[in-house]
């Protein structure tokens, strides 16, 4: 062991040292451009100085500090089986990560693929469409707390998903991307880039799980979402880790004019779970739907953030976020909505959801404006509430046993964020998930 | 054939008592009617029956077949046999009436036995077709924006579809208009029959030109104070319940 592991600030880098770095970036193909390397040492400087979060941090209040922890974790190995995929929908093209190197695929059509559309791997994308991964790739910097996961993320980033959709072009089916988290102590960093060109539309459904829910995984991951010029994209989450994980997922998503984006983040799994979403409605018209459903057992805790940053006046955002809390659970909703000087006629709205299926959970919400234009439209709100009386016995008076009309009142309370979707198949396959998490 | 027994029932909300020692006992093919002025009871004594966890039966019984209900649960109640048309019933946003009443029925198999889809969605679409309901009614959030009228017909459509012994319909005319009225009472109608007992729980005499009534009782404070056949709901329509408290008011002087 030589001197410099010795003493180097172990507590700030905890398993991901920089033997651990050195070794990753070992592990990456000669072929991968010096721009890259060059960000990526740079990020485990970043990462390596920077301290943990303190209590004292404001992007951090009410989040539990003590049970962050950078140490017991692993770099795993590849993998040679992953677990059955949970999303059996119909897909135009589909890529499974395990461990953070590819796993298995479904190609595109040739058709779609001779369109110009790209669905490959970030490592490829770097090498054969390196212009557009470095414009979008990790761009916007993180606003809501994070620096350090997501210095830690882009360090050790090994390869993700790289999806474009070109002009004009409309696909019908969903891309699916899953990454999955195999050995009791793996630590993965997945990443999805989609970029969608002018009036381009895509829809891509992504999946985080793991080998076991007993695997006291580690996960820092990322996405960038940019929506060109009149493109629609539908992003759907599903972070299903291991309810003994760490997660932290952070998105970004730029919309220019006339675009639209829905994002669906589904929260079901790890033991912490901190998931910071920001949306930046960049030029006249641009719309950004975030819709967020959590379930939060027993000593889960989930931790939103999220940012709703209006840049150009007649944009809009519209922030829904709801969780059911279940035993000792606790969820942390903080968002705010930003409306710069210039962004007139801004229609911006959040609203944060809780209901409390017991006496011992904990919910805590922090909404918040910052405008500065004269002529908008800003609400928000917060509320938690527990099951209506009322209506639990009129569920009963038809036969449905208490512990069963909880249930149906639960999923009800999620509908209105399903029936968002435009995709039926995916609303039920959701919904299934959802349920699976009840029954367990 | 089955039958309902009410015996000396005495009903509190909180401390204060509202059903003061109420007997009736009603047989499968029997429509009973209770009327009475607001705040006699009417309501308490359908809630306490149904279950509801706000109203206290301090002493009595009630009986299906000679087995008393009143230590079960409201959802046991219901899988006893008693159903409940509710004045007000609550709005369910998200849960669809067909996901509602299928869990309804899924809740009345054994543990572990599923509840077959295709005959399911058959039977509900006869209901349907025999109450005049339009099928995208299914589809919608259980009571979620409804009207009066498409509540009070989403209410009769459970009942057909869960197949009560004993229905206790509480002020199921009350803000209805006389095409919505008609509908309920053409539903009562339809499902009437030896395997029935109902027991109408009214305000106004209307309701029972469209469900003619076996028997009629009055209720005032807390109890059955007059009993007979149909003409007494046109004797209370003439004269009013103000004869009735004289009446009472000159037995007991």
């Amino acid at each position: 062991m030589s001197a410099t592991t010795l003493t180097a600030p172990t507590t700030l880098t905890g398993s991901f040292t920089p033997a651990a770095f050195a070794a990753h970036l070992a592990s990456l193909p000669p072929s991968l451009p010096t721009w890259w390397l060059d960000r990526k040492r740079a990020a485990y400087a970043r990462f390596a100085a920077l301290p943990l979060p303190s209590r004292t941090d404001e992007m951090w209040r009410f989040s539990n500090i003590g049970t962050l922890t950078l140490e017991g974790f692993t770099l795993p190995g590849a993998a040679t089986t992953v677990p059955h995929a949970p999303i059996g929908i119909p897909k135009a093209a589909k890529l499974v990560f395990a461990n953070g190197r590819l796993f298995s695929r479904q190609v595109l059509s040739p058709e779609l693929a001779a369109r110009g559309v790209i669905v490959d791997t970030l490592q490829n994308a770097l090498v054969k469409h390196e212009a557009l991964v470095r414009e979008h790739l990790l761009a916007q910097p993180p606003k809501l707390g994070s620096p350090k996961f997501g210095a830690l993320h882009e360090a050790f980033l090994a390869d993700g998903a790289f999806i474009s959709v070109p002009r004009d072009v409309q696909l019908d089916l969903p891309i699916g991307i899953f990454s999955y988290a195999l050995g009791a102590t793996a630590a993965v960093f997945p990443h999805t880039l989609v970029i969608a060109g002018e009036n381009a539309r895509v829809s891509v459904v992504e999946y985080f799980g793991s080998d076991s829910d007993d695997s006291a995984q580690f996960a820092a991951g990322a996405n960038d979402l940019y929506a060109g010029h009149g493109s629609q994209i539908s992003y759907i989450g599903k972070q299903d880790w291991s309810h003994r994980a760490l997660s932290f997922q952070s998105n970004s998503t730029v919309v220019r004019r006339d675009a639209r984006v829905q994002s669906l983040n589904l929260h079901l799994g790890a033991r912490q779970a901190r998931h910071e979403s920001l949306s930046q409605l960049a030029a006249p018209g641009a719309f950004s739907e975030m819709l967020a459903l959590t379930v939060a057992e027993a000593g889960q805790e989930f931790d939103q953030r999220t940012l709703q940053i209006h840049q150009a006046p007649n944009t809009k955002s519209d922030l829904l976020y709801k969780n059911a809390l279940r035993g000792t659970a606790k969820t942390i909703f903080s968002g705010l909505i930003v409306v710069d000087p210039d962004a007139q006629k801004t229609d911006a709205y959040q609203s944060n959801r809780n209901l409390m299926l017991s006496d011992d959970a904990e919910a805590c919400s922090l909404p918040g404006l910052e405008i500065q234009a004269n002529d908008v439209r800003c609400t928000h709100g917060a509320t938690s509430s527990r099951i209506d009386p009322e209506q639990e016995f009129y569920l009963q008076s038809r036969g449905i046993a208490k512990e069963q009309a909880d249930e149906l009142l639960t999923f009800g309370f999620f509908e209105e964020v399903l029936n968002r979707l435009a995709n039926d198949d995916l609303h039920e396959a959701l919904r299934t998930l959802i349920q699976t998490k009840f029954k367990k | 054939m089955s039958q309902l027994v009410i015996q000396n029932l005495h009903v509190s909300i909180g401390e204060k008592p509202i059903v003061k020692g109420l007997t009736l006992t009603i047989n499968s093919g029997e429509v009973h009617a209770i009327m009475g002025p607001n705040g006699t009871g009417k309501s308490t004594l359908s809630k306490a029956i149904a279950g509801h966890p706000d109203y206290t039966i301090t002493s009595g019984d009630v009986l299906i077949d000679g087995v008393s209900i009143l230590a079960q649960e409201a959802d046991e109640r219901a899988r006893a046999g008693i159903f409940l048309a509710f004045q007000y019933p609550s709005e369910i946003p998200g849960v669809s009436i067909a996901n509602f009443l299928r869990a309804a029925q899924q809740a009345r198999l054994a543990e572990g036995e599923e509840i077959d889809a295709s005959a399911y969605y058959k039977r509900l679409y006869s209901k349907m077709d025999l109450l005049k309901i339009d099928r995208k009614f299914t589809s919608r959030a259980v009571n979620d924006g409804f009207s009066g009228g498409e509540k009070k017909r989403c209410e009769i459509l459970q009942m057909a579809m869960l197949e009560p012994k004993f229905a206790l319909m509480d002020e199921t005319d009350s803000g209805l208009d006389i095409d919505a009225l008609r509908i309920v009472a053409d539903g009562v109608n339809t499902m009437r029959g030896p395997n029935l007992g109902v027991l109408l729980i009214t305000h106004y005499q209307r309701l029972l030109d469209y469900i003619v009534p076996d028997h009629v009782h009055v209720m005032y404070d807390g109890r059955l104070v007059k009993s007979g056949d149909k003409s007494l709901a046109l004797e209370l329509e003439a004269k009013g319940y103000d004869w009735i408290k004289k009446e009472l008011q000159a037995a007991t002087a």
